[in-house]
């Protein structure tokens, strides 16, 4: 065994090989999976055009013109227009701005209380953990669609109430995943090792918990993103969630199911813009899911 | 004729990341009335040759690219699916390594076992299941009847392992492969199963082919020995050419990997670093249940310097009593006193003072270490945490680590998933030296490990701690590998200390019936 | 079992309770009473229609007459519909409900289970992709797009089937099973790919694969029971979202069922309808949940057994 000398310099990481973490390797796997390149590089797109709808989109929200009425896809109107002769692309576009925020904002309310709510129990355990599960469970248990349909209907169809119920709704299966997360965790015998080098609970956690959960959260979240945008869409195509004259993907479903004998591109091309991001959310969630080898966290 | 000969056997698992041959033209013979071992560390292919006879590796990835395998006039490789059923479950049946695992926990047992005489032979329900009960009664299950409607759950390793004897025996096979089939027991169950396989094949006239790891499982059952390496075979023979005149390195190093002898009785030293004192450790599973008393009413020394074997078997409470002492479970009464101070009260800054001079070896090198944490960071954490070097002092401390446990400086870099195992738990030794500290648990910590391994890390356990002057807690199931490391030893049952002693004591004159039973246990008396 | 029966069921009652209250409030909080809305109403009358309604108590009373004509399985008259009773209309939809949710849920579980098993049987082939590509499909279809879609293709394009109504023209199930039907379809096949994989990789299939059992006796006796467990479990949320679904299908296909009743309720603000409907079909889910469960535990014989242990 080689002493070392105090005087002895040590360039220890210059020359050392540069290991793989598993974020890496886990990026490798992801960039191999065609289907979750393309879902993420699609879902990059829609983001984009939402963001930019203001300068991108051909014409102006509340523009109308009765004298064209609806009219097939042409050169003018890409995507034809609607009984108002109002631009459909620039329907899809302002539509996907509240669809798109409506998932985005209500998933980050559900990962905010989901994730502390489920590492608090996970991580305190005993009593305190006991009694937050059953709450969870006894919330699990209520029919939640049926609230939000009655919440819409007592309180108005308002934007911010919307992402509260879906929030709220979602909420409870993330909490479920963080703490099953955590407490598998603590068990480990690195935690164990950690605790035994006499590491605070709160460097534990950040050093030792949080880096190893976050491959199921990330997951999850992406997963659960097309799941709210369901619900809103469903709630909006009942006439019960967003309402004009803000719009949202649904509510155009909606409104080209009335007309879809007629002027069946009311209905396809908000359909398709749906469809499209739901599958691109799906697919980027299932290869995370791969790449992160995360195991029956959903289904 | 022998009952079955493999010749130049070869399989390749074909991955996208190229092909990997794993069992490279390896031949043997099987013969009637006779038990041939297949001895090899993991990744010999001694596995997977004996599973592609039967058509049982998954395929694709693997595939078998060559060799015949000759068993009763047929050659094994080139039967179709549907031929090789046939034979699967009647003339060549196997038992496994995990009895836990592999019975079905969806059907009773009387199900699983009725099912290769249903449809290998035509028997009526009715008297399959007369056959299927007295076969249960033959490996010595003790209430057939009632066994026969059980669900596998219902009972412990042992017992399902003789109730996967009783399935692979139940259409009279010509050929028994069993796979590790004691690896997952304990070693007085495991001393019951091989005497059970054993008595069996000599009752039956039948051959068995035994896969396992141990040598010294090996050396008390078969009559022929293959020694595999890298996925060919390097030398075969009786017991004696093995192991009394083994020609090939790797079997010489295979021998020296056995765990034997003790260490020099040691000087008397008897000033205590730690005292337990009716250390209580209850678990309550809820609040109605009685509690499980996993460590219950214990109380020893462990002297500055030695090594303290504790060995027991699953469930005895061993590891928990480890854990009580470092604090990582929550001790239900009684004290640990570690140099005059009360472990038991310590807390907040006062606790981190004294976990720096005790630190913890665990099991599984592969959970033990943070997977996104690179060497480096693993080691600099506790160097960082209790302030044993400064930040500019750090990548030579670090550095001193990795000589010390003796893992190249150039993987610093590198992470856990990057390692073998035996590297990996040198890591984890790293670390546990890293707060220079005066005493260590190390809880079972080469028994994850291969034979030639856990001899280099046993080793390097008992040059550091000399070298370090450290005080250690052995918790081992192992009796050789304590007989070989300690200097004392405590043997556990039921969470309470039955016997304590030095190991030379304890070995050559156990008082108690329980350590005799356990001695007794031990396999390869025959080559001790 | 028993004792897990039943504690399953205490459970539910706090949950059952929850619902109750909850709503009633939020009813009662809504802004403008239930015949704010009407043109004109004389006070005189006005105030004979809220001690009708029981609205001129205090709020208390008003919940605790509620509770104990619910404990009399007495959901109160309609508002809209004076002269029906809740009761009555959620009768008149039941069976109609039930009718479609037990056709899509033999859809989903026939078509699921099959496309689900055959996937798992040869993993990362055509046999995989192909089913799992169409349960993408199914899970990102919306059922208020594929309705119509189906309406647009099969009913006014190709006229081969009716496009409304239940059980008026030869059929007119079709499509309204199909489209509350084929997500939950999506699911279940994923489902029981996800557990047939799980199971399919265990020691005891390779067991029984020792044994010499013919390929589909390993897949048929050994791997299903353990495999289908988690679409067992499904079931419960599965009727859940059936019912839910069943708002969108019933109003798209017109069909006079529990789930157009209760959007038009919520249109209306029909105050007891809302109220009463959301009791009896948030009862209807937390009993199926229930039934879920302790199916999906029975099929455990390591849980059946310490269920009958008693609840230990």
């Amino acid at each position: 065994m080689t002493t070392l000398q105090a005087s002895e310099p040590v360039d220890l990481l210059e020359h050392a090989e540069q290991g793989a973490s598993l974020w890496r390797d886990a990026w490798q796997r992801l960039r191999k999976n065609k289907m979750a390149v393309g879902g993420g590089i699609t879902l990059l797109l829609f983001i984009l055009m939402a963001l930019l709808t203001p300068w991108l989109a051909p014409y102006s929200y509340e523009a109308q013109n009765l004298d064209l009425g609806a009219s097939p896809p042409s050169a003018a109107h890409w995507l034809g227009t609607d009984v108002f002769g109002r631009d459909v692309l620039t329907q899809v576009m302002y539509g996907g701005r509240v669809s798109l925020a409506v998932g985005f904002i209500a998933t980050a309310v559900a990962l905010l209380i989901g994730v502390t709510w489920g590492a608090v129990a996970g991580y305190v355990g005993g009593r305190v953990d006991a009694v937050m599960m059953r709450i969870v469970d006894i919330l699990y248990a209520l029919p939640f669609m049926i609230f939000i349909v009655l919440l819409m209907v007592v309180f108005g169809r308002n934007v911010l109430l919307l992402f509260l119920a879906i929030g709220a709704v979602e909420w409870l299966t993330m909490a479920r995943i963080m703490r099953s997360q955590v407490q598998s965790l603590r068990q480990q015998e690195f935690v164990e090792a950690a605790i035994s080098l006499g590491l605070s609970p709160a460097a534990i956690i950040r050093r030792h918990v949080i880096p190893n959960a976050l491959g199921p959260i990330i997951v999850y979240t992406t997963l659960t993103i097309p799941s709210v945008m369901l619900l809103e869409a469903f709630l909006s195509f009942l006439g019960l969630g967003i309402q004009p004259p803000e719009s949202s993907w649904g509510l155009l479903i909606n409104y080209g199911v009335e007309t879809m004998e007629e002027y069946p591109w009311l209905l396809i091309f908000p359909g398709l813009a749906l469809t499209t991001t739901l599958f691109s959310l799906n697919f980027l969630g299932d290869g995370l899911r791969d790449a992160l080898d995360v195991r029956g966290s959903k289904d | 004729m022998s009952l079955l000969t493999v010749d130049n056997l070869e399989v390749s698992f074909v991955t996208r990341n190229g092909t990997h041959k794993a069992v490279k033209g390896v031949s043997f013979t099987v013969e009637t009335q006779q038990i041939t071992a297949i001895i090899g560390e993991s990744g010999s292919g001694k596995s997977v040759s004996c599973y592609a006879l039967l058509g049982l590796i998954p395929s694709p990835p693997g595939r078998i690219d060559g060799g015949s395998a000759q068993f009763q006039g047929q050659n094994l490789l080139t039967l179709s699916e549907a031929e090789l059923r046939k034979i699967r479950g009647s003339d060549v049946a196997m038992i496994f390594q995990d009895p836990m695992t592999c019975l079905n926990p969806y059907l009773t047992i009387g199900e699983q076992l009725i099912e290769p005489l249903l449809i290998h032979r035509n028997l009526s329900r009715a008297d399959a299941k007369t056959r299927a009960i007295e076969l249960l009664d033959e490996v010595g299950i003790r209430s057939p009847n009632s066994t026969f409607d059980s669900f596998p759950h219902e009972f412990s390793g042992g017992m399902r392992q003789r109730v996967m004897i009783a399935m692979a025996l139940i259409n009279e096979p010509k050929l028994l492969i069993a796979d590790e089939p004691t690896t997952a027991l304990d070693v007085t169950i495991q001393a019951q199963i091989l005497r059970l396989i054993a008595d069996l094949q000599k009752n039956r006239d039948i051959g068995v082919l035994f896969i396992s790891h141990d040598l010294a499982v090996v050396s008390d059952i078969a009559d022929q020995i293959v020694v595999m390496e890298q996925g060919e075979v390097v030398e075969s023979g009786s017991p004696d050419t093995i192991f009394n005149h083994a020609q090939h390195p790797y079997t010489q190093k295979l021998l020296a990997a056995i765990p034997s002898g003790e260490r020099e009785e040691p000087a008397a030293k008897n000033q205590a670093l730690i005292n337990v004192c009716n250390l209580r450790t209850w678990f309550q599973p809820n609040a109605k249940a009685e509690p499980v008393k996993a460590v219950d009413d214990v109380s020893f020394d462990i002297y500055r310097g030695e090594i303290l074997g504790l060995v027991g078997e699953s469930g005895s409470g061993k590891s928990t009593l480890g854990r009580s002492i470092m604090r990582l479970a929550p001790i239900t009464s009684g004290q640990v006193t570690f140099d005059e101070t009360h472990l038991t009260g310590l807390e907040g800054r006062n606790l981190k003072e004294f976990r720096s001079r005790m630190q913890m070896i665990f099991q599984d090198p592969f959970a033990s270490l943070n997977p996104r944490m690179t060497v480096y960071d693993t080691l600099a954490e506790p160097l960082l945490l209790h302030g044993i070097c400064q930040r500019a002092n750090l990548d030579r401390h670090i550095a001193k680590l990795m000589d010390d446990v003796g893992l190249a400086r150039n993987f610093i870099r590198k992470y856990p998933h990057e390692f073998s195992g035996g590297q990996r738990q040198r890591i984890a030794i790293g670390r546990a030296l890293a707060t220079q500290p005066e005493f260590i648990v190390a809880d079972e910590p080469v028994s994850a490990l291969d034979v030639t391994i856990q001899a280099q890390i046993l080793d390097l356990l008992m040059a550091l701690g000399r070298e370090h002057n450290l005080t250690m807690l052995f918790v081992s199931h192992d009796m050789a590998v304590i007989r070989h490391i300690a200097d004392r030893v405590l043997v556990m049952y039921h969470g309470k200390i039955v016997e304590a002693g030095p190991v030379k004591q304890v070995f050559n004159n156990p008082a108690e019936p329980y350590t005799q039973s356990l001695l007794s246990s031990i396999p390869g008396a025959a080559i001790m | 079992m028993l004792r897990f029966i039943i504690s399953r069921l205490l459970q539910a009652i706090p949950v059952i309770f929850i619902v109750i209250t909850a709503t009633f409030f939020l009813v009662r909080a809504a802004p403008g009473g239930p015949f704010d809305a009407e043109k004109v109403v004389l006070p005189e009358v006005k105030r004979a229609l809220e001690a009708q309604y029981k609205l001129d108590l205090p709020l208390h009373e008003q919940y605790f007459a509620y509770l104990s004509d619910l404990a009399q399985g007495e959901l109160g008259p309609s508002f809209k519909y004076p002269g029906r009773s809740v009761n009555e209309i959620l009768f008149s939809g039941l069976p109609v409900t039930a009718e479609l949710g037990f056709y899509a849920l033999l859809i989903a579980l026939i078509i699921g289970v099959t496309a689900g098993v055959f996937a798992s049987l040869k993993p990362n082939t055509r046999q995989d992709y192909i089913p799992m590509g169409l349960a993408m499909i199914g899970i990102c279809m919306p059922s208020f797009l594929l309705g119509p879609l189906l309406v647009l293709v099969f009913g006014i394009y190709l006229e081969w089937l009716p496009i409304s109504g239940w059980g008026s023209i030869p059929g007119d199930k079709i499509l309204p099973s199909i489209t509350l039907g084929a997500a939950y379809a999506a699911y279940v096949a994923r489902l029981s790919r996800a557990g047939m994989l799980e199971i399919l990789s265990q020691d005891y299939i390779r067991t029984a694969r020792a044994k010499g059992l013919p390929e589909w006796q390993v897949v048929g006796k050994h791997a299903l029971r353990g495999g289908l467990i988690p679409v067992v479990a499904f079931l419960g949320p599965a009727f859940a979202g059936l019912l839910a679904g069943s708002f969108v299908v019933e109003t798209i296909f017109q069909i006079p069922g529990l789930g157009r009743f209760y959007v038009q309720a919520a249109f209306n603000r029909d105050y007891t309808m809302i109220l009463g409907t959301t009791v009896f079909l948030s009862s209807l889910i937390v009993l199926f949940n229930l039934i879920s469960d302790v199916a999906a535990a029975w099929l455990n014989p390591r849980l059946r057994s310490q269920l009958s242990g008693g609840g230990q």
